[in-house]
C-alpha cells in the first residue's frame, strides 16, 4: 500500500474500471456510487499516465466525466477512474505572484512547489450584491481613447473586442505596463491565457520581463495546443487567485483573460459532445449564465481594501459584434473597448473605434477630485463632434468637400485630427491632464458656437478663448 | 411529508426518486445541505426539480424532502426598502447570518423581520363581518405609506376577537374570526398565482415618468405595460432606473433579473440618498428591490420576476399605484430556455420553449388597474415596464416579438442614437403606444387643451426630418429649399432641446408634464413664427442669427417654476422678434 492511500481521503476512494463509452472529451463510467456533481476525477490510462476530469452529470449509477487533457489513449477496458471526493480546487498563496502555472493552476515554470495557504473552490460563490462597494477610483491606463472617453474604474469589467490580426495583445500589454491609480498602489496582475499561441504567450512573457512586472504577475498558461477542455478551468482558477489576493491580501488586482473566444469554443465543444440542444450558432443555451459566473467576479467589497478589475480580451469572429460571444459578453460587462480594422489598416495605433466603446462606470470615476472637473463635458463634446465628423465623411464621398459649409468642413478636419492625435497616440503613456489638454487643443479648431457641451469651461481651458480673456 | 432520494444531477436540474404524492411546483429541500428547489415535472414517482442554488457536490442517494407547498412569499410590513434575492431571502440578513461577503448555499432566512415591532391600529370591531381584502387595521410602514393589514383572500367570517391598538411583531394574532381563523400582520401567497381582485378597470390616468419623450410622445397609463428593448449600451438600465426614481407612483418594485452586480450596488447606493420629488422622503422608502444578478443561480432568476409581481400585487390590493420594473425579461426567458434544455424538451424558435409566449402573456396580464377585493371601494394598479435585451440588437427575436404581442407600448432603444450620445436613446420613429386614446382626456384637462395637436405637430416635424435627411444624404443640404431647411433646424431643436434629457443633471432628470408641454410649445412657436416670416421673404440666416435658440436650449436645465414663467414670456418674445425682422 502506498503511503498516499493511508491518508483518510484516498482510503475511502474506490477505483472503477467500468468505463463504458467515450466520445469527444467525455467518458461515461458505470456502476458508480456516491459520486457528487462537479466532483474531480483522476483517470489512470493503460500506459500508466494520469489525466484529470470533472463530473458533468450523474444519473443513477452512471457518471459522465469531462476529461481536461483530452481522451486520446483512454480505453474502456483497462483505464481506471478514481473519484477524488472534492470539487475543483486550487492551492493559493501570496507566493503565486511571479509564477507560471498551467491552465488548471499547477506550476510549470520549474520552480519550487507552492506551499498553499488555503485551498479554494474555483467555482467561487456570487458576491452578495448587498455587500458590494460601488467602484469609484479612476484607473489611468495612459491611453487617451480609454482615459478620456471610456474611463476604466477600479472594480470594473471592461472587455476588449478585437478581431483576428488586430493588436489587442499589444494594447493589453500596454495597459498592464501603464495602469496606475492616484493613490500610487501597484496592481497585481493575474493573467489567464486560454488557447493563445506560443508566440503570443512569449510576447506577454517578454513584456513582463522587460518591464520588471513579472514578480507581480500570476501567469496561467493554456496555449493553443494544450487540451481544449482544460481552458474551461483556466478563467475560474485565475479569478479564484485574484479574489484571494484582492479580498484576503488587500491587493489591487487586474485580471487579463485572453482569449475568451477560445473559452466559449471549448464550452461549445463539450456541449456538443453531450448532445445538448444548441442555441445560437451552436453555442449552448447556458452560455450567458456560464460567462456571467466569470465576468461577475469583479468588483469591490464593503470593508475590504482590495479590488478585482477585469480586462477580458475576445476576438469577434469576422469582426461581427452581434456574434453570440461579444453579444453576451457586452450584456454582462460594464462597457466595451472595440478595436477597428479600418483604423488599424490606416496605421493608427491603438486602433480604438471610440463610437461603439462605452464605459458604464465612467461617471463614477471622473470629475473634480478624481480626474478634472471638465472631463465629462469634454468627453461628451469630443464624442459628439467626432460622430458628426464621421457622418460628414460619408456625405463627402457623395457630394464632395466643396459642397460643405465652413462649419461642416471644420468638423471633417476635427475627425481627422481626433484620429491622429487622440486615438493614434502610439506606444506611449499620457496622463489624464495631457489627454484633456490635447482634447482642448483640437476642439479649439471648431467654431466657438459649436462647443455647446463644454460652454461652462471655455473660459478656463480653451487655449485661445482663455488667452483672450486674460488679454 | 414526502421524503425521496436523488437519482440524477445535471446542473441546476435534478431528478428525485420516491416522490409519490408530491404536486407540481411544490418546494423541496434537496440534499444534505438543504438546497431549495421546485418540482417542474412528474413522471411516476420521479420528480424533476429545478434547484435555486448551485448543485455542485450533491450526490446520488442524498435525501430530497418536500415542504408541502408551492413557492410562497411572506407579505407584511417591512417589505419596503428591503432588498431580496429571487426567492425573497433578504440579502443583508444573509450577509449578517453567514458572516460572509459571498452567498453561501442552503441559507434559510425569514423574509420579514420577526422581531421588529410595528404600531398597529385596528379598524374593525368584534361582531363585524369581514371578507377577503377587508382592512382590519393599519400600520405606518414609512412616512408616507400606510400599510393596510388585510384579511387574506378566500377568508371571511365574523370577528370574535380584536387586539387593542399597540406595538406588535408581525406574528402577533390581531383578529380571530368565528371559524377560528387567526389573522396576523403577515400573510403568505404563492408567487406563481396572481392575487385575486374584483374586476379590472379601464386605465385612464397616465403613468408619469418625468421623461419628456415618454410622457409626451409615448405615454402609458397606470396599470398599463411597456417594454424597452435595446442592444447593450443603449441605456436600458439607465432608463429603468430613471423610471424607478421619478415615476409618479406610490410604490416601486425593481427586479434586477440576471443583470450586473455593480448595477444593483448603484441602486443600493443611490436610492437612499435621493429624494422622492413629491414627498421629500428617501426614494428607498417606497422601493422594494429584488436582486438576482447574472451569476446567481438560474432557477432563482426564473422565479424572481414572479416574486416581484406578487409583491407589487400585494400593495396594489391596499389601493396603491405600484410600478414594477423588470431588468431584464430576456434573462428570465433565457433561464426558462436553459431549464427547458436540461429537461430535453423539444425546442421552439431559437431554442426557447414553445410555451414562452404563454408564460409571457400570463406574466404581463398581471399588470392592470383594478378594484381590489374587500368591501372598501379602493383602486390600485400595477404598471409594468420590462426591459428586453435582444441578442445582437435584433428585434425580430422571440422575446421581443412575443412581448410586443401582449404589451401596450414599445419604447425602442436605438443603437445609432446611443452612439451619437443622444440619451434617452428612445427612437421616435420605431416606438409606439396603444394608450394614447385613454390618457388623452387627462392631458387635455390637466395640461393644456391643445396637448394632442401640439404633440402631433411635433411628431410630424420629426417624421418629416427623417425623410428630408434621406434626401440630404444623397444630394447635400444645399439642395433643399429654405422652407425645408427650417424644418431641419426646428427638428434639430426638438431633438437637442426637447428629446435629449440628461439623467444625471439635477434639474433635467425629472421634467413635469406642464414643463414638457411648454417646452414643446415654445419650440413650435419658433417654427410657426419662422415659417411665417419666411413667407414674407425673410431669409433663414436672418432668423438663425437671433439669440433665441440659445435661450430655448437653456430652458430644460432651468428650474421648473422659473422655466415655466420664462417660457410664457419667451413665446411672446419669439413671435415679436421674428415678426420684427425686416426683409433685406
Amino acid at each position: 500500500m502506498s503511503p498516499e492511500t493511508l491518508l483518510g481521503r484516498s482510503l475511502l476512494s474506490v477505483e472503477y474500471k467500468t468505463v463504458s463509452y467515450i466520445t469527444g472529451p467525455l467518458v461515461f463510467v458505470e456502476n458508480v456510487h456516491g459520486v457528487a456533481y462537479n466532483e474531480m476525477v483522476a483517470l489512470t490510462l493503460p500506459d500508466g499516465s494520469e489525466r484529470s476530469g470533472q463530473v458533468l452529470e450523474v444519473a443513477g449509477s452512471t457518471a459522465v466525466i469531462q476529461v481536461f487533457e483530452g481522451t486520446r489513449g483512454i480505453d474502456v477496458d483497462v483505464t481506471r477512474v478514481r473519484f477524488l471526493d472534492e470539487v475543483a480546487k486550487i492551492d493559493v498563496s501570496p507566493d503565486l505572484l511571479g509564477r507560471v502555472l498551467n491552465g488548471t493552476g499547477k506550476p510549470i515554470d520549474g520552480g519550487a512547489p507552492v506551499i498553499p495557504e488555503q485551498r479554494l473552490d474555483i467555482t467561487g460563490s456570487p458576491i452578495n450584491p448587498y455587500m458590494r462597494e460601488q467602484p469609484a477610483d479612476f484607473i489611468e491606463t495612459g491611453i487617451s481613447a480609454i482615459d478620456g472617453l471610456s474611463t476604466l474604474v477600479r472594480g470594473q469589467k471592461l472587455p476588449i473586442f478585437s478581431g483576428s490580426g488586430l493588436p489587442a495583445n499589444e494594447l493589453a500589454a500596454q495597459i498592464i505596463r501603464q495602469a496606475s491609480v492616484k493613490s500610487g498602489e501597484e496592481f497585481a496582475i493575474v493573467f489567464g491565457a486560454m488557447g493563445i499561441t506560443h508566440r503570443e504567450a512569449a510576447y506577454f512573457m517578454q513584456q513582463f520581463e522587460s518591464t520588471g512586472a513579472l514578480e507581480r504577475v500570476v501567469f496561467f498558461l493554456n496555449v493553443a495546443d494544450d487540451p481544449t477542455v482544460e481552458r474551461l478551468l483556466t478563467p475560474k482558477a485565475a479569478l479564484t487567485v485574484a479574489e484571494y489576493l484582492a479580498f484576503e491580501k488587500d491587493m489591487q488586482v487586474l485580471v487579463v483573460l485572453s482569449d475568451m473566444t477560445n473559452y466559449c469554443e471549448a464550452l461549445r465543444e463539450v456541449s456538443t459532445a453531450r448532445e445538448e440542444v444548441p442555441g445560437r450558432r451552436g453555442f449552448p443555451g447556458y452560455m450567458y449564465t456560464d460567462l456571467s459566473t466569470i465576468y461577475e467576479r469583479a468588483g469591490r467589497i464593503k470593508g475590504r481594501k482590495g479590488s478585482v478589475t477585469q480586462l477580458p480580451i475576445l476576438s469577434m469572429p469576422d469582426d461581427d459584434i452581434t456574434h453570440p460571444i461579444p453579444d453576451l459578453t457586452g450584456y454582462i460587462t460594464e462597457g466595451q473597448i472595440v478595436l477597428s480594422r479600418h483604423l488599424h489598416r490606416r496605421g493608427v495605433y491603438p486602433p480604438i473605434d471610440v463610437l461603439p466603446c462605452l464605459s458604464r462606470l465612467m461617471n463614477l470615476g471622473i470629475g473634480e477630485g478624481k480626474t478634472r472637473e471638465d472631463h465629462r463635458a469634454v468627453a461628451n463634446q469630443m464624442y459628439a463632434a467626432y460622430a458628426q465628423g464621421r457622418d460628414l465623411r460619408r456625405l463627402v464621398a457623395i457630394v464632395g468637400e466643396e459642397a460643405l459649409s465652413d462649419t461642416d468642413r471644420r468638423y471633417l478636419h476635427f475627425a481627422d485630427a481626433f484620429e491622429k492625435h487622440i486615438i493614434g497616440q502610439g506606444d506611449t503613456g499620457r496622463t489624464i491632464e495631457e489627454t484633456l489638454s490635447i482634447s482642448w487643443e483640437i476642439m479649439s479648431e471648431l467654431p466657438m458656437a459649436e462647443l455647446k457641451r463644454v460652454r461652462d469651461f471655455i473660459d478656463k481651458y480653451h487655449p485661445t478663448a482663455g488667452g483672450q480673456a486674460e488679454a | 411529508m414526502i421524503l425521496g432520494t436523488l437519482a440524477k444531477i445535471t446542473g441546476p436540474v435534478v431528478v428525485a426518486d420516491g416522490m409519490t404524492g408530491i404536486k407540481m411546483y411544490d418546494v423541496v429541500r434537496v440534499g444534505l445541505v438543504g438546497l431549495m428547489g421546485e418540482v417542474i415535472r412528474l413522471e411516476g414517482d420521479l420528480a424533476t426539480i429545478q434547484v435555486y442554488e448551485d448543485t455542485s457536490g450533491l450526490k446520488i442517494g442524498e435525501p430530497v424532502e418536500s415542504t408541502d407547498g408551492p413557492l410562497m412569499l411572506e407579505l407584511g410590513p417591512g417589505l419596503l426598502s428591503s432588498i431580496y434575492d429571487g426567492i425573497q431571502r433578504p440579502l443583508p440578513v444573509i450577509a449578517e447570518q453567514t458572516a460572509s461577503d459571498f452567498i453561501a448555499r442552503g441559507t434559510v432566512v425569514a423574509a420579514l423581520d420577526h422581531e421588529k415591532v410595528w404600531e398597529f391600529t385596528p379598524t374593525v370591531e368584534v361582531g363585524q363581518e369581514v371578507t377577503g381584502g377587508d382592512c382590519i387595521g393599519t400600520v405606518p410602514e414609512s412616512a408616507t405609506i400606510l400599510h393596510k393589514v388585510m384579511v387574506p383572500p378566500r377568508m371571511s367570517g365574523k370577528v370574535t376577537k380584536v387586539i387593542s391598538a399597540g406595538s406588535y411583531i408581525v406574528d402577533e394574532v390581531l383578529v380571530v374570526l368565528d371559524d377560528k381563523h387567526e389573522i396576523r400582520m403577515s400573510q403568505w401567497w404563492p408567487v406563481r398565482e396572481g392575487r385575486p381582485y374584483v374586476r379590472k378597470l379601464d386605465p385612464t390616468t397616465p403613468f408619469l415618468t418625468g421623461m419628456r419623450i415618454l410622457d409626451t410622445f409615448f405615454p402609458i397609463a397606470l396599470g398599463g405595460n411597456a417594454i424597452i428593448p435595446g442592444g447593450f449600451g443603449t441605456g436600458k438600465t439607465v432608463t429603468q432606473q430613471s423610471l424607478a426614481k421619478w415615476a409618479d407612483v406610490d410604490i416601486i418594485v425593481y427586479v434586477g433579473c440576471g443583470e450586473r452586480g455593480n448595477e444593483m450596488t448603484e441602486v443600493l447606493t443611490e436610492f437612499p440618498e435621493l429624494e422622492d420629488p413629491r414627498t421629500g422622503n428617501p426614494l428607498m422608502e417606497r422601493t422594494v428591490l429584488v436582486a438576482n444578478t447574472s451569476n446567481m443561480p438560474v432557477a432563482a432568476r426564473e422565479a424572481s420576476i414572479y416574486t416581484g409581481v406578487t409583491l407589487a400585487e400585494y400593495y396594489r390590493d391596499m389601493g396603491y399605484s405600484v410600478a414594477m420594473m423588470a431588468d431584464s425579461t430576456s434573462r428570465w426567458g433565457e433561464a426558462l430556455r436553459e431549464v427547458s434544455g436540461r429537461l430535453e424538451e423539444m425546442p421552439g424558435e431559437e431554442g426557447y420553449p414553445a410555451y414562452l409566449a404563454t408564460r409571457l402573456a400570463a406574466f404581463y396580464e398581471r399588470s392592470g388597474r383594478v378594484r381590489p377585493l374587500g368591501s372598501e371601494d379602493r383602486v390600485g394598479s400595477v404598471t409594468m415596464v420590462g426591459a428586453v435585451s435582444p441578442p445582437g440588437g435584433d428585434m425580430s427575436e422571440p422575446m421581443t416579438q412575443n412581448s410586443l404581442r401582449v404589451t401596450g407600448a414599445f419604447w425602442a432603444l436605438d443603437t445609432s442614437l446611443a452612439h451619437r450620445r443622444h440619451f434617452p436613446a428612445i427612437s421616435w420613429t420605431k416606438s409606439y403606444t396603444l394608450f394614447l386614446g385613454q390618457v388623452r382626456t387627462w392631458y387635455e384637462g390637466e395640461v393644456a387643451d391643445d396637448w394632442a395637436e401640439t404633440r402631433e405637430r411635433a411628431m410630424f416635424l420629426l417624421q418629416k426630418e427623417t425623410e428630408l435627411q434621406e434626401i440630404v444624404q444623397l444630394v447635400g443640404p444645399d439642395a433643399l429649399p429654405e422652407t425645408e431647411k427650417i424644418i431641419l433646424e426646428v427638428a434639430r431643436m426638438l431633438r437637442e432641446d426637447f428629446l435629449q434629457q440628461f439623467a444625471f443633471d439635477d434639474v433635467d432628470a425629472y421634467c413635469p408634464p406642464k414643463k414638457s408641454y411648454w417646452l414643446l410649445k415654445t419650440i413650435l412657436t419658433f417654427d410657426e413664427a419662422a415659417t411665417q416670416a419666411m413667407s414674407r421673404g425673410v431669409s433663414l440666416r436672418q432668423i438663425l442669427q437671433l439669440p433665441l435658440r440659445d435661450e430655448i436650449a437653456k430652458l430644460k436645465t432651468t428650474p421648473h417654476e422659473e422655466a415655466l414663467a420664462r417660457m410664457q414670456e419667451l413665446s411672446k418674445e419669439i413671435a415679436d422678434d421674428i415678426a420684427g425682422i425686416e426683409v433685406l
